[in-house]
């Protein structure tokens, strides 16, 4: 029975990465074939450097990312604190509602209504291009904010709600009992949802497509616009990169991660033995 | 006092005017737009014209291919999930990593390999051809396109079902075979009632990208097989008949509303009972 289970999991894992590394075989085939393998070349990387376009797009998505997830972290983590201290039910759950929105809507849906947003707005003020790098960038913070708001959120209300309290009996500015006081306690949330963001903005095509201008293309757009001819295998050399580069952070991140874990687990052990006495 | 209450609630402000700028307006548009036509004159002639046999084929053979899939999702996600959450805790986090490494690769190129696959010369027919098998006609079929949505969606079903696996209580299930349940009892009276919320979440996060899909029909289906995100993108990307693509994106809206309140329902009945 155990075995079965474990074979069955293989199965499903090996499902999971068959096309990824057909991927990575075809990034090292020696001719333009992706269905094909010739043999084996470097040449779609040395390819890769020269394709200055795919690298200007890796460059776009990569600055659409971090500003999209570092505004929305912004905002979203200001505002989970005020709805926080909300005390009216009623408004806290049609807030949740709206904020539920976006990721409950389809991508698509989403996309094309704030196109149609632009558009209208763009038709007003007369703009020669309604759409451009702000819209997208709009659309992106967006998407992103339920992401921050939900992962911030649940850290306030595990909060001990007296230790700001506390700060400010002490003589500390609202200000002051914030950063020092509230920011370490939700930290963790604010980060995981900073990550999120940012995963999901890298890797958004449905949205981007129909929010972005002309002139300003993202990786995820690029990658559509060739499949819809061929895509050549220096596409697949570029993912085969990123691939590799995501492992090695995941790993990173899970081994500090990991190192944090034990220190919290010793930190507490210790507690409860203190209180013990 | 109340001043200060205020002064506690304003981080809130640029969230919420942001929000009914960019989520709420927008929706009003997309209404908008659905009940106008080009010359921004009241009509339901957009949604009549969705009345055909065309577009009934469409819609219905959306809702079919999206319940199949998130079908599929769940019958393979369940036992992987269950044995991720049977592991020790360190092979869990590994596993876990490995079911979401994928979802970072734009899954636009995965599902681009996928062709290289299928192709009728491709990989698949290829190694089957070894062992004197095939060739099959894989790609453009309803089930290419099918396998498409479950490949692309199944973590989104794994996991949120390993997550409420891995905080059942073990005792619960020790004390179910204590008191005389099979192993099938246990599962279908134990552990399947209490992992329900998990599985509901994974339902909802295969179905709507499922229904809702552009690009896996276009590569994996040949264009042969329409979807509702297919007819969306178009108005809004060659046809330019916006008014018509709102009036689908309003349906399909309502279809996702619908279904979700059906679902949730269903969860709420399950867990009266079972509390």
């Amino acid at each position: 029975m155990k075995k079965a289970n474990k074979i069955y999991t293989i199965l499903i894992f090996a499902f999971l990465y068959a096309p990824i590394a057909v991927l990575i075989l075809f990034s090292f085939n020696d001719s333009n074939s992706t269905g094909v393998f010739t043999g084996f070349s470097t040449q779609w990387y040395e390819e890769l450097l020269n394709d200055d376009a795919t690298l200007n797009a890796l460059k776009n998505t990569l600055i659409l990312a971090v500003l999209s997830s570092l505004i929305a972290t912004l905002i979203g983590t200001a505002a989970a604190v005020g709805i926080n201290k909300m005390k009216n039910k009623y408004i806290q759950q049609s807030i949740n509602t709206v904020t539920n929105i976006p990721m409950m809507n389809p991508d698509i849906v989403t996309g094309i209504s704030m196109m149609l947003l632009f558009v209208f707005v763009g038709g007003l003020v007369n703009a020669s291009s309604n759409l451009s790098f702000w819209t997208v960038l709009i659309a992106h913070i967006t998407f992103n904010l339920p992401y921050i708001i939900l992962n911030v959120l649940p850290k306030l209300r595990e909060m001990d709600r007296h230790l700001p309290e506390a700060a400010l009996d002490l003589g500390c500015t609202p200000m002051q009992s914030f950063f020092k006081v509230e920011l370490p306690a939700i930290m963790p949330g604010v980060i995981s949802g900073l990550i999120m963001a940012f995963t999901l903005s890298l890797d958004d095509f449905v949205i981007s497509y129909f929010t972005v201008g002309n002139g300003f293309e993202t990786l995820p757009i690029r990658i559509y616009s060739m499949t819809k001819k061929r895509v050549t295998p220096d596409m697949y050399a570029l993912s085969t990169f990123i691939f590799v580069a995501i492992l090695v952070l995941l790993l990173l991140s899970n081994f500090v991660g990991e190192r944090d874990r034990t220190k919290k687990v010793t930190k507490n052990s210790k507690k409860k033995a203190g209180a013990g006495k | 006092m109340k001043k200060r209450s205020l002064l506690g609630k304003a981080p809130a402000a640029p969230y919420l005017v942001w929000s009914v700028l960019f989520i709420i307006a927008p929706l009003l548009f997309v209404a908008y737009y659905a009940f106008t036509d080009k010359d921004g004159n009241f009509t339901t002639a957009n949604f009549g014209s969705l009345a055909t046999a065309e577009y009934a084929e469409i819609f219905l053979r959306s809702a079919c291919f999206a319940f199949l899939a998130t079908v599929i999702c769940l019958v393979i996600a369940y036992p992987v999930a269950y044995y991720i959450s049977k592991t020790q805790p360190r092979t869990q986090k590994i596993l876990m990593v490995l079911v979401m490494l994928p979802m970072w690769m734009n899954f636009l190129i995965r599902t681009y390999s996928w062709m290289a696959i299928l192709e009728d010369t491709g990989l698949l027919n290829t190694a089957l051809s070894y062992i004197g098998l095939g060739p099959y006609h894989m790609i453009n079929t309803s089930g290419a396109v099918i396998l498409g949505m479950v490949y692309n969606f199944l973590p989104y079903m794994i996991l949120p079902i390993y997550t409420s696996l891995s905080k059942l209580d073990p005792r619960l299930v020790e004390a179910s075979a204590d008191l005389g349940c099979n192993s099938a009892r246990t599962l279908f009276h134990v552990i399947l009632p209490l992992s329900r919320s998990g599985v509901i979440s994974g339902i909802t996060m295969v179905f709507v990208p499922s229904i809702s899909t552009f690009y896996i029909s276009q590569k994996l289906g040949g264009g042969k097989f329409d979807l509702i995100g297919d007819t969306i993108e178009r108005q809004f990307q060659t046809a330019y008949n916006y008014n018509l693509g709102s009036a689908i994106s309003f349906v399909l809206m309502i279809l996702i509303i619908l279904s979700m309140t059906v679902m949730n329902r269903f969860g709420e009945e399950e867990g009266g009972m079972v509390a």
